[in-house]
């Protein structure tokens, strides 16, 4: 399955990268909220267990905040939202 | 009601992933009995067996790959494999040391040139789009990664084709290389004077020094000083804290200040030290990894000389030879038997093995047929630490309910394919992967091994480079359904 990356509503968007591996999920992830703006929550689907650790860390490092947590079956679903100006520290 | 059921449902999983895990256990336990029984000598292959094992637990719990140590600083930003790689490494330098000082090292140095640095390259690129190095997709496969279980064969059929390749790349071995091969007077059936990988070994390789730091500052290699000051200290552990002080001055301490500032006050040094140590200590799990990693890496240096001594051999060629095992040694009689952990070359053996029952003559070649030979994988010590490499991580994935059967989409297959052949490449002109040729290397103070990594992180760079270029280019496809 291909990667997808939706807005559900104003501020709400979706990203899913269930079958991906390192890098995918955490290079995609950098990127929505590099895009997104500063408030807005991305919904996150991934099934690789190492890409948590490290957006896990990257967010803790960007000062971006997961919201929400959770994990079954080997399928995560994290709620990050967009709390620093991902753009400015990338600079 | 609902809540209850999926409640059942997850303790039914979990009560089915533990039966699968002490499935596995059993299994491997079975083996070594068994094999036991049958000759004492086998207690060898289940002392690969079980590290083996104990490092695909350790490489799953702590998510521990190589390719993310630099792939994830370019890509992402973050730091924690490289931390807990550096930690490892200095762990596995310290056990080494002492078992270095006590005449009991298994370990030989490797020749040291620039070849080290290109072949880091290339496998830095095929690890960063495989999405894992070659001990990272072992363990991987263990968490039921179809994706990772491509890589590892493409590394394995990439070797064992790339070592026998003669014909017209003959034409690209220098006039040099081939004239100096020759002169090496390498057994017949080796036929040095054919094949690029052989002119390549016996005439470019072979003829470049040896370094290790103990030795260049002059102390005995297998000496207290020579293995404590030299290869630890100097060798591992102030290469690796520099490396740690660019990565923390590059891409953490910015953020750190930021967040320091926003306390107030200025920052000091014991700020910076503070900011350094919380660097060290953001992964836990990654770092524990690697303090188990390294300890266990050190000790079956210690287990497999002890083995060896007991038996009164130097290689496990002679303990198959007793056993009656004859085929698939190599002409000097030895089998590979790294007596530390590696992962590729048992990768080649055993489809060299396979190739060679369909009919490929291919032991006579140096990887093959002089030194590593292609014994039969059930009786393979070094395939036996590989399989149950990803038995361990399996155990592991299975207990904290991550692991999870996953089919690779034709994107990522081609990406494992490419990703690994390179690896595979890379791990012949290197003598080896992230783990034989850096990993182990840095840590028994041979200086080839920071060439290779120099390459890997290069490499790293190149492979980040492009999947920045890809995903961007991925994303706009997406977002051109809507306004952000």
């Amino acid at each position: 399955m291909a990667m997808k990356f939706e807005k559900k509503a104003e501020g709400l968007f979706a990203l899913d990268v269930t079958g991906y591996v390192c890098p995918h999920p955490q290079i995609y992830t950098k990127k929505a909220l590099e895009k997104m703006k500063n408030g807005d929550i991305v919904e996150l689907v991934f099934d690789n267990p190492s890409s948590s650790e490290s957006i896990a860390a990257m967010c803790e490092a960007q000062g971006n905040e997961i919201v929400e947590k959770s994990m079954a079956n080997g399928k995560y679903v994290w709620k990050i939202k967009k709390t620093a100006d991902v753009a400015a520290l990338a600079r | 009601m609902e809540m209850n059921e999926a409640a059942a449902t997850e303790a039914n999983k979990g009560s089915r992933n533990q039966r699968w895990a002490l499935g596995i256990v059993g299994f491997l336990v079975l083996v070594s009995i068994l094999s036991f029984a049958a000759h004492e000598y086998y207690i060898y292959i289940s002392a690969y067996l079980w590290f083996g094992f104990i490092y695909g637990m350790c490489l799953q719990y702590g998510r521990f790959c190589f390719a993310s140590a630099f792939r994830d600083l370019f890509a992402v930003g973050v730091p924690r494999m490289v931390v807990g790689i550096m930690i490892a490494t200095i762990l596995f330098s310290f056990v080494s040391a002492f078992v270095t000082a006590t005449g009991m090292s298994t370990f030989h140095a490797a020749p040291t040139s620039i070849h080290a640095v290109i072949a880091g390259l290339i496998f830095g690129v095929g690890m960063v789009f495989a999405g894992g190095c070659a001990s990272g997709s072992l363990y991987k496969t263990g968490e039921g990664n179809g994706v990772s279980l491509l890589v590892v064969l493409s590394i394995s059929v990439t070797q064992a084709t790339f070592v026998d390749l003669g014909g017209w790349f003959n034409k690209l071995v220098p006039q040099s290389w081939h004239e100096s091969a020759l002169a090496k007077k390498l057994p017949a059936a080796i036929n040095a004077g054919d094949g690029w990988v052989d002119q390549y070994l016996a005439g470019y390789v072979w003829n470049q020094p040896i370094k290790k730091f103990s030795t260049m500052l002059g102390f005995k290699d297998a000496s207290f000083t020579g293995a404590f000051i030299g290869d630890f200290l100097v060798g591992v552990v102030l290469p690796a804290t520099a490396l740690l002080v660019v990565v923390y001055a590059f891409w953490v301490r910015k953020n750190y200040r930021k967040k320091r500032a926003a306390g107030g006050g200025t920052m000091t040094f014991r700020d910076e030290l503070a900011g350094y140590w919380g660097m060290i200590a953001s992964s836990k799990r990654t770092a524990l990894a690697g303090l188990f990693l390294g300890i266990a890496c050190g000790l079956q240096m210690l287990v497999i000389e002890g083995l060896r001594i007991k038996f009164g051999v130097k290689n496990a060629g002679t303990l198959l030879s007793r056993l009656g095992h004859d085929f698939g040694l190599s002409v000097s009689g030895t089998v590979f038997d790294p007596g530390y952990w590696y992962v590729t070359t048992q990768e080649a053996q055993w489809v060299g093995w396979v190739f060679n029952k369909l009919g490929w003559n291919n032991m006579d070649n140096i990887y093959f047929g002089l030194n590593n030979g292609i014994p039969n994988p059930a009786i393979n010590p070094a395939d036996w630490m590989s399989l149950a490499l990803i038995g361990g991580a399996a155990v592991m994935a299975l207990l904290s309910t991550e692991f999870k059967f996953k089919k690779p989409t034709k994107e990522l297959a081609v990406w494992a394919i490419v990703g690994g052949a390179l690896m595979g490449i890379g791990s012949r002109l290197g003598l080896g992967c992230n783990v034989g040729a850096f990993f182990a290397r840095v840590a028994m103070g041979d200086a080839s091994g920071w060439l290779f990594g120099i390459g890997m992180i290069g490499g790293a760079y190149i492979g980040v480079k492009f999947f920045n270029w890809w995903t961007e280019r991925q994303m706009a496809k997406e977002m051109a359904a809507f306004d952000l």
